[in-house]
């Protein structure tokens, strides 16, 4: 390799003109004139009314010479010269005119920043806009389960089968650890308070009614809002992006009957069981902890516990489990329906399936509190 | 026999090269050369290999047997050992490929900030450049689902320059455009080839782009799985021996 030449410029007034003397490797990774500096005759007051270029001395140049062109072209710009390209490079004159080929979008002026009361209205108007978005979302989702009910499911059995598989049986073993683990806490922390009434053998009471009521069906959707919630929104979102929903609607197929409806049925059919498993591995884990530390046998605890979760209980259980299901599902199949389509749109629908899901579970969890107080169960 | 730059002006060396997935050939026996400052044209049918042999030369994919050297250097699936090699490529995704969750200015300045000691400044000067170079000055802080195919071509082609490649690889450039604009890219490609001085390979099956700016091509046939002709494209319309090759190249009006 030949050795590289030192970049410089030189500008010299000639009558009326300033001569730029360009000389070196014009490179981008060389250290080079700025244009400022080249260009400090202008703002002196020269008497100078054009610039033209003496490329004769260079040897090499990239793009790092196009732009120092370019300010100068602005420098002169300013100072109102003329600027004279023959001098330069064939190449590097083919350039300029390229970029100029284009005249520059107009940049759209700055919106002002409107007043407080505008932008709150319109924070409402687009809340508003969501909410009945989420609902016209909801009513597709209900007129296709209708329609699945008067015998026209749109769907294929074996994407049902799938999806049911990966809502059930590949859910069983983070279900398992988190319940396993949910029970275990909750014996620990239940004895503590309990043994200094001499207590102790009503943690299996604490850990099966609350397993059994809420915390089974709690947790199991939680996790199921991760796993299911934020696979169906990426599932969705990523269709959207390639156009697969737009191929499916014109063929006159309904996404909420293809798409959304399968994943909402596996969802919903998976959880009882789902809860069900988890009522037993967070007793099983109660349990552990029991017998492990407490000096309580198994059959003791397994008496006592049979003696306070009734079978309503757990009824009550597997249906809040059941509508976190659909929640989860709804939610994460809407957010992949209106994903935007890009890249970063499908990971904020990921995200706000998993965000909205959650919270949903938890309104939900609430107010089925209220509600079974006020029936009484 | 020697390779590399000893070999005239060649850019590119293809040297018996197969390739193929797994025991599946998919193509062998090819050995051409690239010359520099070439517009170079990798032609054949769908499904010939064209984009995968743009893959073995960009090393995302290593050949079964032969060897790509690119300025001497040979051309290997190491992601690690290409780097210093692949800063001096430039490629155009069939797409654009750019990245959505970044504006124009910021697709085009991501290699420079990686690969140069430019401060911002600079940069955002360079970057602006480069988009108003394709046409596009003044879109700098446009995302790309903000403005049409062709313009992201463009922009895509405005951050395969960023870095002044020596070789630019482009695939597909008229897939998804309209003749018009697939035309000003074609010309927009052979003028800054011409005023960068640059080697460009484009792997295409677009007749009108081929005969437009095309030097030198190679035709990769599926049937026979091997190169059946190399050469200007225009003279291969009118005087190929190969009676495939002229009638891929007259759009099959062509009788033995």
């Amino acid at each position: 390799m030949e050795a590289t030449l030192t970049p410089a410029a030189h500008v010299d007034l000639i009558e009326d003109t300033l001569r730029v003397r360009l000389s070196g490797d014009w490179r981008l990774e060389a250290d080079r004139p700025e244009a400022s500096d080249v260009a400090r005759p202008l703002t002196g007051g020269a008497a100078a009314r054009r610039i033209d270029f003496d490329a004769t001395g260079l040897t090499d140049w990239d793009s790092s010479l196009l732009t120092f062109l370019d300010e100068i072209d602005r420098l002169a710009e300013s100072a109102a010269l003329e600027v004279d390209a023959t001098g330069l490079p064939d190449g590097v004159r083919k350039l300029r005119a390229l970029a100029r080929a284009v005249p520059p979008r107009e940049a759209e002026p700055p919106e002002k920043r409107p007043p407080a009361i505008d932008r709150l209205g319109a924070r409402v108007q687009r809340a508003g806009g969501r909410f009945g978005d989420a609902l016209t979302f909801l009513g597709e989702a209900t007129l296709a389960f209708g329609r699945l009910l008067k015998g026209g499911g749109q769907f294929r059995r074996a994407d049902l089968l799938e999806l049911t598989q990966a809502a059930g049986a590949s859910a069983l073993g983070i279900v398992a650890l988190v319940s396993f683990l949910l029970g275990l806490i909750l014996a620990f922390v239940g004895a503590q308070q309990l043994e200094q009434f001499g207590a102790t053998i009503y943690v299996a009471d604490l850990v099966g009614v609350a397993m059994a009521r809420d915390m089974a069906a709690l947790m199991t959707a939680i996790v199921m809002a991760g796993r299911s919630g934020a696979a169906y929104a990426a599932q969705l979102g990523i269709m959207q992006t390639n156009q697969e929903v737009d191929a499916l609607t014109t063929m006159g197929i309904r996404s909420a009957d293809y798409l959304v409806l399968p994943r909402i049925l596996a969802l919903v059919a998976m959880m009882p069981f789902l809860v069900l498993f988890s009522i037993f591995l967070g007793i099983l884990g109660g349990a552990l902890a029991a017998v492990g530390l407490m000096d309580l046998s198994w059959t003791e605890y397994w008496i006592q516990t049979s003696g306070a979760v009734s079978v309503p209980d757990v009824a009550g259980g597997v249906f809040k489990g059941a509508t976190y299901a659909a929640l989860v599902a709804l939610t994460g199949c809407y957010q992949g329906m209106r994903a935007e389509r890009s890249s970063r749109g499908v990971g904020d629908a990921a995200t706000s399936a998993v965000v909205t899901g959650i919270v949903a579970i938890i309104a939900a969890c609430g107010l089925f509190q209220i509600v079974f107080d006020i029936l009484g169960l | 026999m020697t390779y590399g730059n000893g070999g005239g002006d060649a850019h590119v060396v293809v040297k018996d090269v197969t390739m193929a997935y797994g025991s599946n050939v998919l193509m062998r026996d090819l050995t051409f050369e690239i010359g520099r400052g070439d517009i170079f044209f990798i032609i054949g049918g769908s499904g010939s290999g064209k984009s995968t042999m743009l893959r073995h030369m960009l090393g995302l994919k290593a050949a079964a047997k032969g060897e790509i050297r690119i300025g001497g250097e040979l051309v290997t699936a190491d992601p690690e050992e290409m780097r210093g090699m692949l800063r001096r490529f430039g490629v155009l995704y069939q797409s654009g490929a750019l990245w959505s969750a970044l504006t124009l200015r910021e697709n085009v300045s991501v290699p420079l900030e990686k690969f140069t000691a430019l401060d911002a400044d600079e940069i955002a000067r360079l970057a602006s450049l480069k988009l108003a170079l394709v046409g596009l000055a003044g879109f700098e802080d446009y995302y790309p689902s903000e403005i049409s195919g062709g313009m992201q071509k463009r922009a895509g082609l405005a951050r395969a320059m960023a870095l002044d490649p020596e070789i630019l690889f482009v695939d597909e450039p008229s897939a998804g455009l309209d003749p018009l604009s697939s035309r000003r890219l074609d010309e927009l490609i052979l003028e800054l080839r011409d005023s960068l001085g640059a080697t460009v390979v484009i792997v295409s099956h677009e007749l009108p782009s081929i005969f437009g700016i095309g030097t030198n091509c190679v035709f990769l046939d599926a049937e026979t799985k091997t190169m059946i002709a190399t050469g200007n494209p225009a003279y291969l319309r009118d005087h190929s021996e190969h009676p495939t090759v002229r009638r891929f190249l007259n759009r099959g009006d062509y009788q033995e």
